[in-house]
């Protein structure tokens, strides 16, 4: 699924975030990247999400290379991926049901269908009754799980997840972290950065380490990338 | 890719549908978001229609001068000032010589005893007029050009008609329509340029209008392209705001026209009874209206064309 072949990011300012990392996540796989703050965890998510380009070295999706995919194609394939961030970006001029429905705007569904799937996706993270309060009510762990919903809603074959649990408490981020595992368990591939490693631990899943932009830890099986790892 | 198979596209026809589907919603969304501002939207519109009603306020006060004045250029004649030595009786006949030529569609004879009577009432003079010793005004004869001469016939006829050696004078009442024509025309193409100048102001209004509502709306943009919508779907809605702002400006400044049209009738009415004239106000024809309410659009979305593909780009998740 994601595939870097000796990547480096340098800035404009000149700042390294990422030096020389290589690494493979096959399909299906889930995997955490930890990391001090400013080691890199979120520029490799960033250029796994096409909003950075690699300074250097090669970086491929699904085998598309990411480095010459052209501004036009960026839209679609970002529509294989779902994105949680720490701040949750959703949008306080609508209601939940519509800021979850946006993925499926977005890609054009038939308005029955969009309803569907973003009840769907609402009952998956436990907010179905909150379909139409606006995300400004609900709490931060509530707005967390609206922003999952949105992720998951048109699904993804890739969920990212840039320090998902950030704000929450122990609780609210476990179960976080639990929905996760349970989209890992129906095939979607999934990549957290997180520096909560006491929740890292308690969910032995393979670890990506980054120290100053350098992946000192990596616990993916690199020869094999198919998909049934041991690990699992 | 072990996701692929559990994804279910859209079919091509429910794609299409849901193509104008959002269209439409982007359509009737920007109206919203127009409605949800009223204060700044109100203001937007009427600024745009003020402008656009100065244009429009030239172009129909030149409809109606070219109206009066068509009025005017059928009115086209040629007085003929006979020799003082030249009798009645030879000038009537000259009268009906000059009926039968090509391009004259009729004659009016007025004797020096008419003109003078007629000088007498009109002019004031009655008793100076007394103490001229002789009638100094020469027999008249007007003669009225066909309706199909043009120009050039007119004036070929002129010539023809100052050849004759009874006439002293031949003089055509066209110098001063000719006069009026120049004028309408040079007011006509103050009336391009008027309307160039404002068109482009409307296009910097709509287009710095347009410019605020994408920076307002700037998280939004960046969580859609994140989740994977294209230029041309962050793009539609801020169109159609454009559209929606050029439309009711253009609306705005067809209703300011029309009220200054019914403060103008009023007294027109009045100088129509004084002169004894039937003057009438033109107003916008329906199809004046069409091109107004068009053009405003369009100008609202070419204002809004401009912002979005200036601005647009250059906002990237980061």
């Amino acid at each position: 699924m994601i595939e870097f072949h000796n990547v480096t990011k340098r800035y404009p300012s000149g700042f390294e975030a990422l030096n020389n990392v290589s690494l493979l996540l096959g399909d299906g796989q889930m995997a955490f990247i930890t990391g001090h703050s400013g080691a890199g965890k979120s520029t490799l998510l960033k250029i796994i999400a096409l909003i950075e380009k690699p300074t250097r070295g090669q970086a491929l999706l699904n085998r598309i290379n990411l480095n010459t995919l052209p501004r036009h194609r960026i839209p679609y394939l970002r529509r294989n991926i779902g994105i949680i961030f720490q701040d949750h970006q959703l949008l306080f001029d609508r209601p939940v049901f519509d800021n979850v429905a946006l993925p499926l705007q977005i890609q054009g569904y038939r308005p029955q269908e969009i309803a569907k799937r973003t009840r769907a996706a609402l009952d998956k993270v436990g907010l179905l009754h909150k379909e139409k309060s606006l995300p400004i009510t609900l709490s931060g762990g509530e707005q967390q799980r609206v922003g999952i919903a949105r992720a998951v809603v048109h699904k993804p074959m890739l969920l990212l997840a840039d320090e998902p649990t950030g704000n929450l408490d122990s609780v609210l981020s476990r179960e976080i972290m639990q929905i996760f595992v349970d989209f890992n368990q129906v095939g979607v591939t999934v990549l957290v950065a997180s520096h909560d490693l006491g929740l890292v631990e308690e969910l032995d899943k393979p670890r990506l380490t980054l120290n100053a932009g350098q992946l000192i830890l990596n616990d993916l099986d690199q020869g094999d990338v198919g998909g049934h790892d041991g690990w699992q | 890719m072990a996701g692929n198979n559990r994804r279910r596209k859209p079919a091509t026809a429910n794609r299409v549908s849901a193509y104008f589907l959002h269209n439409l919603q982007s359509l009737i969304f920007s109206l919203g978001k127009i409605y949800q501002a009223p204060a700044t939207t109100i203001m937007t519109v009427a600024v745009i229609g003020i402008t656009l009603s100065l244009p429009g306020g030239f172009y129909l006060f030149l409809k109606n001068i070219d109206a009066v004045s068509g009025d005017f250029r059928s009115s086209t004649q040629i007085s003929l000032y006979l020799d003082l030595k030249v009798n009645e009786k030879k000038a009537r006949g000259l009268e009906k010589h000059i009926v039968s030529m090509d391009h004259v569609a009729s004659t009016q004879f007025i004797s020096r005893e008419q003109s003078l009577e007629e000088f007498r009432q009109s002019s004031g003079f009655g008793k100076s007029i007394d103490t001229l010793s002789s009638n100094p005004l020469p027999h008249t004869i007007i003669v009225e050009p066909g309706e199909s001469a043009d120009t050039f016939t007119v004036r070929n006829l002129l010539n023809r008609l100052q050849a004759m050696p009874e006439v002293e004078i031949a003089k055509l009442d066209t110098e001063w329509l000719e006069r009026l024509y120049t004028i309408i025309e040079i007011a006509k193409r103050s009336v391009v340029i008027i309307t160039i100048l404002f068109s482009f102001a409307v296009l910097l209004i709509i287009g710095n209008t347009i410019r605020l509502d994408i920076q307002n709306r700037y998280q939004e943009i960046i969580v859609t392209k994140l989740i994977g919508a294209t230029d041309a779907f962050i793009r539609r809605p801020f169109l159609y705001g454009g559209v929606w702002y050029g439309m009711l400006g253009g609306i705005i400044s067809w209703l300011i026209v029309e009220i200054g049209y019914i403060a103008i009738s009023g007294p027109l009415e009045r100088l129509n009874l004084l002169y004894k004239s039937d003057m009438n106000l033109i107003t916008y024809s329906f199809q004046d209206f069409i091109v107004l309410i068009a053009s405003s659009t369009l100008l609202g979305l070419a204002g809004s064309w401009i912002a979005v593909a200036r601005h647009l780009n250059q906002i990237e998740p980061t």
